[in-house]
């Protein structure tokens, strides 16, 4: 900060802010969960505040998924209609799926019972393949990985945690498949889905998602995760061991 | 308890409450109370308990209420039947309807509507014990609920009342004060903007003993805020705490 040209900030690094708070003044850019208004910069959700560059960012301890056209989610089935299903993707808007994009061919009413397709409550992967301020989002499950989900567990975190869960480069999200033996899908809505050999490897993954979300602002976290993985594992396949004898 | 003072005012200039004239009454918040709500608060203001919760942002039901290119704020002020001494019926009263407009239209200035067009957010208020100055106080809880639920604000919004008690400008009026002083006015405001998104006069007053109350209104909305502002921290400190060990 200090002798910098006359572009005041307030705030400290991964300061807590509320909205309204004032963050800068001059030239600097609103970035995330930020505005601006007569050349300063306020804080419009509760977070922890960092710059970039010029940009001011606040990472949001509080917020809802937002849709984005060719994000992965995890959505629920709510409703089963005449030419597509309505699911929930915990997001301000509900989305649809269409019939024709499910079945892959032609799709009539009158022969193809949608219901026993997918039911309401079942539980899909899917990409968002179309949304705009006037639409809803459309999801399509046209693409491998995608579809009907029929084993594994389901956890939910809060949205903005999930690039923590990634990782930098995928480096965390990595190293827990890695260590658990575990498949996990992590739907940007905040859902993650885990599938693994048996349910332990699953409740090992699970917990060290909760680990990261809890301890999401906190540096050497991989370190740490995978510290309570080794642990955990080294005590599972001791378990293993006893029953044998 | 609810004899009439003699006085209102003693002569040493203190309140028949033991309070000076722009004091406060003591404040307690609480944020993140309820585990249902996507966000809430509680506030006690002096002898008023009043709970909010906000929800959303979600799809309006029904849908007609819904607007193409903003979000909805819907809020209900309610009363609860033991929250007076006199029983009060549960059904909403024309009070009631009209409170509910004004927390309404007090809090709306403070959000982003535009960002989330066909959405609606929802905010629940509870008055638990009542003792004046209840809107005032449900616009402070009720703007930390929706900033709780992670809804982008420009600012939070406070609320404090001011009026005129036996010829003096006091601050904060009380159950008593309000209903046998001569004037009331309350004030919802937003501190970093510093723009005002209520004010209402009940009473008569002159114009300068007017904008004394407004100003003194103003000044005790500063205080609140640092009050307000802190419970939110509070809440999200821990979180940041407990991660860091």
């Amino acid at each position: 900060m200090g002798g910098e040209d006359f572009m005041p900030i307030f705030f400290e690094k991964k300061q807590l802010v509320t909205p309204g708070e004032m963050l800068a003044e001059g030239e600097y850019l609103p970035g995330e969960n930020t505005y601006m208004e007569q050349n300063k910069i306020y804080a419009s959700r509760i977070g922890l505040v960092d710059t970039d560059n010029k940009k001011v960012n606040v990472v949001a301890l509080r917020a809802f998924y937002v849709p984005k056209v060719g994000d992965i989610v995890i959505g629920t089935v709510v409703e089963v209609g005449f030419n597509g299903w309505t699911v929930d993707i915990k997001a301000p808007y509900s989305a649809l799926l269409r019939a024709s994009d499910v079945l892959s061919r032609p799709f009539k009413p009158q022969n193809d019972e949608l219901s026993a397709v997918l039911n309401t409550g079942d539980l899909i992967v899917a990409k968002i393949a179309s949304y705009d301020r006037a639409h809803d989002p459309q999801l399509t499950v046209g693409e491998p990985g995608l579809g009907k989900i029929t084993r594994g567990q389901i956890l939910h975190v809060t949205p903005t945690k999930i690039p923590r869960v990634i990782g930098r480069k995928g480096s965390m999200i990595s190293m827990i498949k890695q260590e658990t033996g575990c498949q996990i899908i992590l739907g940007l809505n905040g859902v993650i889905l885990v599938t693994g050999k048996a349910p332990e490897d699953e409740e090992l993954a699970i917990e060290a998602i909760r680990k990261i979300e809890q301890e999401s602002h906190t540096s050497g976290l991989t370190d740490r995760v995978t510290q309570l993985l080794k642990e955990r594992k080294g005590k599972i396949e001791e378990k293993v061991e006893e029953k044998q004898e | 308890m609810n004899e009439k003072p003699e006085k209102l005012i003693d002569k040493k200039g203190i309140r028949s409450d033991g309070r000076k004239a722009d004091e406060l009454r003591p404040l307690k918040i609480q944020v993140s109370v309820l585990s249902n709500a996507d966000g809430s608060a509680y506030i006690e203001h002096g002898k008023n308990r009043i709970l909010a919760a906000a929800f959303g942002p979600r799809e309006m039901h029904p849908k007609h209420l819904a607007m193409p290119d903003r979000m909805v704020l819907r809020c209900r002020y309610h009363m609860a039947p033991f929250s007076v001494q006199e029983r009060k019926s549960p059904a909403p009263s024309r009070r009631e309807v009209e409170l509910s407009k004004v927390i309404k239209e007090a809090l709306e200035p403070a959000l982003f509507t535009e960002l989330y067009p066909r959405t609606g957010v929802d905010v629940f208020v509870e008055v638990l014990q009542a003792d004046g100055g209840t809107r005032c106080a449900s616009i402070t809880a009720a703007a930390l609920a929706i900033a709780d639920a992670g809804v982008p604000m420009r600012d939070l919004v406070v609320a404090c009342a001011a009026g005129k008690v036996d010829d003096t400008v006091v601050l904060d009026l009380y159950d008593t004060e309000d209903k046998l002083g001569a004037a009331d006015v309350p004030v919802a405001y937003m501190p970093n903007l510093n723009a005002i998104t209520l004010l209402q006069m009940d009473g008569i007053l002159t114009a300068e003993e007017f904008e004394k109350a407004v100003n003194m209104a103003m000044d005790g909305c500063k205080k609140i805020y640092e009050i307000q502002k802190e419970a939110l921290k509070t809440k999200y400190m821990v979180v940041k705490e407990a991660s860091e060990e």
